[in-house]
């Protein structure tokens, strides 16, 4: 609970003595490229591969005849949108911006650079944590988005080339009973996952004392405590959107 | 002029700082000495903001600092220039990004005026041609001098130092004390140091202040630091032969 203020109040702390404006556009400038477009390798990769697996797997165990193979295409879809591009990705995202996010202001705060901003009379969480959260609400949502499309892509290549379902069939099931909302779902778990890491991440680089060991135990701690934030969210906004 | 008032500061149930009060007098190199642990760092760090003290008060300029509204708190800060102990550069800057950052964050200067300010600045401390290198790419003696042009590129009225020649060489280290006695007294700034470096104590010690035991125990110059006739400041003073031996000529 005295963690839980004590975050609470480093998120409040943000907004107050702010620097200019102009100063936080470049810096979240930054910031997207370095939590956005550096992951897009990672996240394009291992969604096209969860795609291209999921469609393997969901044929593997649909044996029942009466069931037609556009259903892989569906559930391939829903699985996707639902769950795997939105929640996987923030796993994975959790591990390399996360890490990366705590690393780096912890070796900021045990070599002093964050002191010396607040003797210039610089809020330094404002200056070094708000961009960041920034933009990583800005990057998440899009690397869902692109985590979706690869993913459904990679269903498509493993249909075509694995032969387990005609493409024909797989196109079929991704346009069968297509609810739009899934999509705003997962894009609100997309803002909500994109906060929690880049927050908690960046809570526990801020406050890292010692040297270096406390540094890269405050990147795993970021990694775990973002994962279950993760995973406890995931399932409290699945209760609050999707159960009726 | 920095102006301290009975200051205590504890950490849980350690007693670090007991009821301190000195004066630090401008255009004056004002050192801060005793052994390791003995609440140097921790006073400066009160000094400058960076730790809340328990109670007492410090006053900058006659201005109070810790009772000070946000806003008069933030002109303060902006005041004040530090050198910390290891440099505390940006590592993702260059010298002259580190340099210039101050400027670039506290002031509405021009651009050609900003670099014309910190080439000024890194020439004062003798570094010319130093602007696209990393930090990493410099020596400590360096990087310390690149954190002593990033002080006092805002035209600081108040410069601190927290050992500025830790893990530095002795000639390196009188280089470094020379250039923060002569920037004192060009600029006529408030300096304080701390220090546990007899050689800083007898080269730029203008005004001194030895702490031991949570409390201020002595308080001179360097030239009376040697007839202080406080054991504590004895010990500390001729702790090394080369002291001792000049002690007994």
């Amino acid at each position: 609970m005295k963690s839980l203020g004590k975050y609470l109040l480093f998120i409040s702390s943000l907004f107050k003595n702010r620097e200019s404006f102009k100063t936080y556009v470049k810096l979240t400038f930054e910031e997207c490229m370095l939590v956005g477009i550096n992951s897009i390798v990672l996240v394009g990769l291992v969604s096209l591969f969860i795609g291209a697996v999921s469609t393997l797997q969901t044929a593997f165990n649909l044996v029942n005849p009466l069931i037609p193979d556009s259903v892989v295409g569906l559930v391939v879809r829903d699985l996707t949108i639902l769950e795997l591009a939105p929640t996987i990705t923030a796993i994975i995202f959790a591990g390399k911006v996360g890490s990366s996010i705590a690393g780096n202001l912890g070796t900021m705060r045990i070599t002093e650079q964050i002191d010396a901003l607040e003797v210039m009379g610089i809020n330094s969480a404002s200056y070094l944590v708000l961009p960041k959260i920034v933009g990583t609400l800005i990057m998440y949502p899009l690397l869902v988005i692109l985590a979706g499309v690869l993913a459904i892509s990679g269903g498509f290549l493993a249909a075509k080339f694995g032969g387990v379902v005609s493409t024909a069939d797989y196109f079929t099931g991704l346009k069968m009973d297509f609810n739009q909302f899934t999509v705003t779902f997962a894009l609100i778990k997309s803002v909500v996952f994109g906060f929690l890491v880049s927050s908690i991440s960046s809570y526990m680089g801020f406050f890292t004392k010692g040297g270096a060991l406390e540094v890269g135990q405050a990147s795993t701690r970021a990694v775990t405590v973002s994962c279950i934030a993760i995973l406890f969210s995931d399932f409290i906004l699945a209760q609050l959107l999707l159960v009726r | 002029m920095i102006e301290v008032k009975n200051l205590v500061k504890s950490f849980d149930d350690k007693v670090i700082l007991d009821d301190v009060s000195v004066t630090f007098e401008k255009g004056k190199t004002n050192l801060i000495i005793g052994a390791s642990g003995s609440g140097k760092s921790v006073m400066l760090k009160n000094i400058v903001g960076l730790f809340k003290p328990d109670s007492g008060d410090i006053l900058y300029n006659g201005r109070d600092f810790i009772n000070a509204h946000r806003d008069l708190k933030t002109d303060i800060r902006r005041e004040i220039g530090m050198l910390f102990q290891g440099g505390a550069l940006f590592d993702s800057m260059t010298v002259e990004q580190n340099i210039k950052f101050p400027l670039d964050i506290l002031t509405k200067m021009p651009e050609d005026e900003k670099l014309d300010r910190v080439n000024f600045c890194l020439k004062r401390v003798k570094l010319e041609n130093t602007n696209k290198q990393m930090p990493s790419e410099i020596s400590g003696g360096m990087q310390k001098r690149v954190g002593i042009a990033r002080a006092i590129v805002n035209s600081s009225q108040y410069l601190f130092c927290d050992e500025p020649n830790s893990g530095l060489d002795p000639v390196t280290s009188i280089k470094i004390d020379r250039l923060l006695a002569e920037i004192t007294e060009e600029y006529q700034i408030t300096t304080v140091i701390v220090t546990h470096d007899m050689n800083s104590v007898m080269e730029i010690g203008e005004y001194i202040m030895f702490l031991s035991n949570s409390h201020k125990l002595w308080e001179g110059n360097s030239d009376e630091i040697m007839q202080s006739g406080v054991q504590e400041l004895d010990e500390f003073v001729f702790a090394n032969k080369m002291m001792r031996k000049f002690r007994d000529q």
